[in-house]
């Protein structure tokens, strides 16, 4: 397969590419259980994570991920207030370039933010989240979990239900799922689903209870409270009471069927606290694979040529 | 008489009254001395082989940034690059630091226009420092020649105040000229929203926006009988409106913007700050039908909105970026390559119509008229360099694109400012 140099948006891989990380991911879950998780891969690399929008774990994911395949880190944390008055996205990042990085893992409020970096510098951009627009690695983690547990997403179907407009989630997991074979509902009301559908691959319902029963995975996507002052909700009550995923509706699930997440919970709100917790859910499963996923989109990009050390 | 300075000699004189071969000879005055079928001359002579010798281009929406952004652009250069694209005559939008809302800041405009490269003509803001609260000194300053007046980067917002706006400028002989947007729709958005907003994850604004503001200006235009002129229209919704209200005779002018002719929103899925502007590049349907509207009469004007940001400004997360875009020096260009219009419809969009709407003579190409001229060679082959634009920015969406036709010469009152595609000052 070619060369990859950024990882953008889940179209970057094609089915193939994101077949081929879900592999080497594996390869990685192996060391991850190992006593001593750790491989010399990338020893010698450098990998800065620049994140101007809060996060604890995507962050600590990477930078669990990096050194684990023996990276060098750096961190570059930005108050949000400091962007306005300090110094430009541009100079910030040809700043950080210059002290000679390998990769750049970017997350930032404003969509697109990662094609522009890539386009200021040699180093490899991996988008750790983009405004409203994609969390690649966030999917990958995710058709990796379903996968684990269910063989496969060819043919398997998936609601993603809750707030599909403001969700980078939502857009990436779209794209992963429907390359990988799986069919996608989004289960939400009209104020939260983007204004046009047009090229999107997927059915729309708006009736919850319908859709619970048919579906092989149910990811719920978290619900923000700034969305009451939008008028786009009358209250997070009625949303909950026609969207939450509460325990009664959780019991119209069929036997096999998956409860994903990708975090941070309102429990009660989006999910009722019992539905998290049973068997049927994934969530902690998504936390502890998003490691091993980081590590093999790290090697894809910064490990070419080498062979991954077994034993 | 005065004596012949400058004769253009070979090229095809296009203005209102039709076409035909002539050399047009120019006196020390800066007036047209004569256009004849050939003028023998021991005079300075341009060849105009092969050229359209037209009236010269009068943009009805240009920033030139100064006072207050003077990073941007000046008077100077944004003149330079007005004459460069074949302008002897631009608004300027009011929209600087401070607003053009009064008569001190419509006489410091004036002053720099006087060196100017192209006749600099102040627009000035409906509301003082375009807050949309107070009508700024309208009688004071259409006293001292101010014929335009608008909020432009903003709508007027209160319906009550543009509907007293309407009336008092009524009484005066100037038009008001609305940026049709109604906030409360566009809100937070930085694209036109549909399809790409939407797979882009960045906030859009819809077409509604601008149509809400377009219908609303229309009845009250029709309420307090005072004319209105629609800036920079870029939906297939605002182009019917306009469409109606002119067949039921109402007072409506309206302009369009190159590049609601030629880019669509598809551009921004490079994530590029320089396809950001207000109103948003649209959807095809909105090209289509602001072509048609070109094609058809319902707008009136090719205006630029040429609106030049310091590139430290427009390099910025897509949000965070401010609007605009460079105009003045590809124009002409796509009027002529992209609409499929002859070139006397082209002229008449870009030069009479606009001049009679910003209330200067509508220019021709007679004896005894100012010699404000523009040599247009329609076949002329170049290619866009950010680096080598007049402009004092950068800020050009179409950065390497290969452009087809071009002014030659400008003339400015009988001063040749540009010979050959070069600016002479």
């Amino acid at each position: 397969m070619t060369a990859l140099k950024h990882l953008l948006s889940i179209a970057d891989l094609g089915p193939g590419g994101l077949e081929d990380l879900l592999d080497l991911t594996d390869s990685f879950v192996e060391v991850s259980e190992r006593r001593i998780p750790k491989v010399p891969t990338l020893r010698g690399k450098t990998v800065v994570s620049l994140f101007y929008e809060e996060s604890t774990r995507t962050r600590l994911s990477f930078e669990s991920a990096a050194k684990r395949l023996s990276a060098d880190t750096m961190n570059f944390t930005v108050g949000t207030s400091s962007v306005k008055k300090g110094e430009s996205l541009r100079d910030t990042v040809t700043t950080i370039e210059a002290m000679g990085v390998d990769a750049i893992v970017v997350r930032h409020a404003s969509a697109g933010v990662p094609w522009q970096v890539a386009q200021w510098v040699g180093a490899s951009v991996i988008n750790a989240g983009d405004g409203w627009h994609e969390h690649p690695t966030q999917a990958i983690l995710d058709c990796y979990t379903i996968r684990q547990r269910l063989g496969s997403l060819v043919d398997r179907h998936i609601a993603i239900v809750g707030d599909v407009k403001h969700s980078r989630v939502a857009r990436s997991d779209v794209q992963a799922f429907t390359a990988l074979g799986a069919t996608v509902t989004l289960v939400a009301p009209p104020t939260l689903l983007p204004p046009s559908l047009v090229g999107w691959p997927v059915t729309v319902s708006h009736d919850l209870d319908d859709v619970l029963p048919k579906v092989d995975v149910v990811y719920v996507l978290r619900m923000q409270r700034e969305r009451m002052t939008e008028s786009l909700l009358p209250s997070l009550r009625e949303y909950t009471s026609t969207y939450g995923l509460t325990a009664e509706r959780a019991r119209k699930l069929s036997q096999h069927a998956l409860v994903m997440h990708p975090g941070p919970m309102n429990r009660g709100v989006e999910i009722a606290a019992e539905v998290a917790d049973l068997p049927s859910s994934v969530i902690t499963r998504q936390v502890a694979n998003g490691v091993a996923v980081r590590m093999a989109v790290l090697f894809r990009l910064l490990g070419s040529g080498m062979e991954l050390a077994h034993g | 008489m005065a004596d012949i300075a400058l004769v253009l000699k070979g090229g095809t004189v296009v203005d209102e009254r039709g076409s035909r071969q002539a050399d047009v000879a120019i006196d020390t005055d800066g007036a047209i001395a004569a256009v004849e079928s050939s003028i023998d001359t021991s005079a300075r002579v341009l060849d105009c082989g092969g050229c359209i010798v037209g009236p010269g281009l009068v943009d009805l929406h240009t920033h030139l940034r100064e006072p207050g952004r003077e990073e941007a652009e000046t008077v100077e250069t944004g003149s330079r690059a007005a004459a460069l694209g074949g302008y002897t005559a631009v608004v300027a939008m009011p929209n600087t630091e401070p607003a053009i809302d009064s008569a001190a800041v419509v006489r410091d405009v004036l002053e720099h226009g006087a060196k100017a490269l192209c006749q600099v003509l102040p627009a000035a803001a409906i509301t003082v420092g375009r807050e949309g609260k107070q009508l700024v000194p309208m009688a004071e300053l259409a006293a001292l020649g101010v014929r335009i007046f608008t909020d432009d980067g903003n709508g007027v917002q209160d319906s009550r105040l543009m509907r007293r706006a309407l009336e008092y400028a009524s009484a005066l002989g100037i038009t008001l000229a609305q940026h049709c947007e109604d906030e409360g729709l566009s809100h937070g958005g930085h694209m036109h929203e549909g399809e790409w907003s939407s797979r882009l994850g960045i906030p859009g604004i819809p077409a509604e926006a601008e149509e809400l503001m377009v219908a609303r200006d229309i009845v009250l235009g029709r309420l307090t009988g005072a004319p209105v002129h629609f800036l920079h229209m870029s939906t297939a919704g605002s182009v019917e409106l306009i469409r109606q209200a002119k067949s039921r005779g109402l007072r409506v002018t309206a302009e369009a913007a190159p590049h609601h002719f030629t880019l669509t929103h598809a551009e921004v899925a490079s994530y590029d700050p320089v396809f950001k502007v207000n109103p948003p590049i649209r959807g095809d349907d909105d090209v289509a039908a602001v072509k048609a509207g070109l094609a058809d009469g319902t707008i009136d004007a090719i205006a630029t909105d040429h609106a030049p940001h310091a590139q430290e400004v427009k390099e910025a997360p897509f949000d965070e970026a401010p609007c605009g875009m460079l105009g003045l020096e590809t124009a002409l260009s796509l009027a002529i390559s992209q609409l499929g219009l002859p070139i006397d419809r082209v002229l008449a969009l870009m030069s009479w119509q606009p001049a009679r709407i910003a209330g200067i003579e509508a220019p021709g190409v007679v004896a005894g008229a100012a010699a404000s001229l523009c040599v247009i060679d329609p076949t002329a082959q170049w290619t866009v360099d950010p680096s080598r634009l007049a402009s004092r920015s950068r800020n050009t969406p179409y950065a390497g694109r290969a452009m087809t036709g071009r002014a030659r010469h400008t003339i400015y009152r009988g001063e040749p400012v540009v010979i050959n595609g070069e600016a002479q000052r």
